[in-house]
């Protein structure tokens, strides 16, 4: 149970190259935080070095009340799961439960009792005597999680603990996680290229981008309200729509023209909150024709791919199974208040 | 394993002739004859021979030269895998740690390993020849009595030195191979789990090492065995007295030197039978102990 607290912190590699460029944050007890964004953002960076298992060049980081810049891994008091599971080939299931406790002079009944009860609530119990080869994918990543909870450490670590699996174990793992965070409510990191993952667990979603935070916020803010054009192409999915307002030939019009937003550069609309225009609607909303180049049928819903009269490629949805055709014009629309507004540099208006 | 078929049926034989060639005539051809000598008494003007039938093995298993000969090559074959292994892991685990240069270090390590066994001893005898080396010279004046060519231990030790000094670059070669192997998260995820230093090293690293330090074994064994006759030849020459006269030594001592073929034949086919057994008896019981990933 701790909090932590990064305070400009930066990492820069041999021959001047940043990875991590000035990132402050802090973390409530208890809290689970997602830190997402595409690769090379420097996400794993950050969390191996919270973990210490990457020094710091500058700033600080503390867990609890704790400075721990000078520590080692061993000392921070946190677990981490490692995307490759990490499991030690040579030992049992058991033995790799046990191996951090032994390390650290954990009586042996308490390493007992607190094995059977990490394996009871993974469901992991009749593997405990088998070697981590014996075991599948989903078996494996839970005796990872169970390494870490044995340990009852101040945090939990996870790099990208979850890529590794098929797609329905993967859903099922994260209901997992998410239930054991809860239950033990214990402060947790956890790194995540796929929006999705990070949208369905985090507490609080932390966007990184080229080493920098883009925003930090519960998921429904960053989805509702995305503080730069970065994070409302990243959150979502499919993407959101960013239409470039210098190019747009009348190809689509807005409500009361441009006016009111100074500095006004790019519009954003989710595909979702497009629809279909009957006809009868009024001029008060986002307006557009597009032309159809592909659909996306996902099950209870289609993805339409289309590009507007200027060329700009644009996304939307549609209830059900499409009945539209390649090449068919459309006419769209969106209501004023799903709008994003962004200024040149990507900024929310 | 997959099955690959050749179109042409004479091609794949002919790919093989060469290694079978090799095989026959280096193994198959010397073995066979010296299973038919070691049956055959030759008179000592090898005008005629006869057959024997196991005389020639029961006078060479009642000679007591033979089992001394026995103790030495035991000896001097475990001191020469256990020293040849201990300081490759050693230099290897250290090189794995350097940063910078370490391809450098890596390939001055390599070299030993391009230096014959008769040069490496040459080598070694110049430094610790009693009469001539500087290291011999250094040892009597720090008052240690430094006498290979007396003392059976100094010779024991001088050649084993010398044989593991050679082996440790081919052995130093495969431990950075599997320290490489070794995944880095696993090293990591033992790190968080708080085991430091020698404790992290004989837990973790270790044992996955292991598959590595079973095939050194089988390989350090048969080494010190066959391919260090070079070295004691240069060195010793078996003596003094015996102390460093090995299995292999000895059948060239009879059979080259003495003209004892019968003798030197049956101590061959003992040999051929005990490195079998020994490396039947490594993968038997020392693999069981060996994790493959």
């Amino acid at each position: 149970m701790a909090t932590i607290n990064l305070t400009d912190v930066h990492k820069t590699y041999q021959g001047d190259i940043a990875a991590i460029r000035g990132v402050s944050l802090a973390i409530a007890d208890g809290e689970f935080i997602v830190l997402v964004g595409p690769s090379g953002c420097g996400k794993s960076t950050l969390l191996r070095m919270i973990a210490g298992l990457e020094s710091i060049t500058s700033g600080e980081v503390s867990i609890g009340d704790r400075v721990v810049n000078g520590l080692e891994p061993s000392e921070r008091d946190i677990a981490m799961v490692f995307q490759n599971y990490a499991l030690y080939p040579h030992m049992t299931v058991r033995q790799n439960l046990s191996y951090g406790l032994k390390n650290r002079n954990t009586p042996k009944d308490e390493i007992e009792r607190r094995i059977a009860k990490a394996a009871k609530s993974l469901e992991i119990e009749p593997f405990l005597d088998r070697k981590p080869r014996q075991l599948s994918g989903g078996q494996r990543q839970r005796v990872a999680m169970g390494r870490a909870i044995v340990r009852e450490p101040a945090a939990f670590l996870f790099d990208e603990p979850l890529s590794n699996l098929d797609a329905k174990l993967r859903v099922q793992m994260r209901v997992e996680i998410r239930r054991l965070q809860r239950a033990l409510a214990t402060t947790s990191v956890y790194v995540t290229h796929d929006q999705l993952e990070a949208m369905t667990l985090a507490d609080r979603l932390v966007v990184l981008n080229g080493g920098r935070i883009e925003q930090v916020g519960t998921p429904i803010e960053l989805y509702e309200k995305p503080a730069t054009a970065f994070v409302a192409t990243f959150i979502g999915s499919p993407s959101m729509n960013l239409l470039d307002i210098g190019s747009h030939d009348s190809a689509w019009t807005v409500p009361g023209g441009l006016v009111g937003k100074p500095g006004l550069a790019t519009i954003g609309i989710r595909p979702e909150d497009i629809t279909l225009a009957d006809g009868s609607a009024g001029g008060d909303r986002f307006r557009a024709r597009v032309r159809v180049g592909a659909v996306e049928l996902v099950g209870a819903e289609s993805y339409v791919h289309g590009t507007l009269t200027n060329g700009e490629p644009l996304v939307f949805r549609v209830a059900g199974r499409s009945r539209t055709a390649i090449d068919e014009e459309l006419e769209v629309a969106a209501e004023p208040e799903s709008l994003h507004w962004f200024d040149a540099a990507g900024r929310r208006l | 394993m997959q099955r690959v078929v050749f179109p042409n049926k004479i091609l794949p034989y002919l790919l093989v002739a060469p290694q079978i060639a090799l095989t026959i005539v280096f193994f198959f051809w010397p073995a066979s004859q010296a299973l038919y000598q070691s049956v055959i008494r030759e008179d000592p003007f090898g005008l005629k021979s006869g057959f024997v039938g196991f005389a020639n093995f029961s006078a060479v298993l009642s000679e007591p030269n033979y089992l001394n000969s026995l103790k030495v090559t035991v000896i001097f074959s475990v001191l020469t895998a256990l020293l040849a292994m201990a300081v490759a892991l050693l230099l290897a685990t250290a090189a794995d740690r350097v940063v910078r240069g370490q391809a450098f270090y890596r390939t001055l390590l390599i070299w030993p390993y391009a230096v014959a066994p008769a040069v490496a001893g040459m080598l070694w005898l110049f430094m610790f020849n009693p009469a001539m080396g500087t290291f011999a010279y250094m040892l009597r004046r720090s008052g240690f009595h430094w006498d290979p060519l007396l003392n059976g231990n100094h010779a024991m030790i001088l050649i084993v030195v010398a044989a593991a000094w050679k082996q440790i670059s081919y052995n130093f070669l495969f431990f950075v191979a599997g320290l490489q192997a070794i995944p880095k998260s696993l090293i990591e995820a033992a790190a968080i789990d708080g085991a430091r230093g020698t404790r992290r090293f004989w837990t973790i690293v270790f044992p996955l090492l292991a598959p590595t330090t079973f095939f050194l074994l089988v390989v350090n064994t048969v080494y010190a065995f066959f391919d260090t006759f070079g070295i004691i030849h240069s060195v010793t020459g078996g003596g003094p007295a015996r102390a460093t006269e090995t299995l292999v030594y000895k059948v060239y001592n009879d059979g080259f030197v003495n003209l004892n073929l019968g003798s030197s034949a049956a101590q061959s086919v003992i040999l051929m039978a005990i490195v079998i057994g020994l490396t039947a008896f490594q993968f038997r019981f020392v693999e069981k102990r060996v994790h493959y990933g």
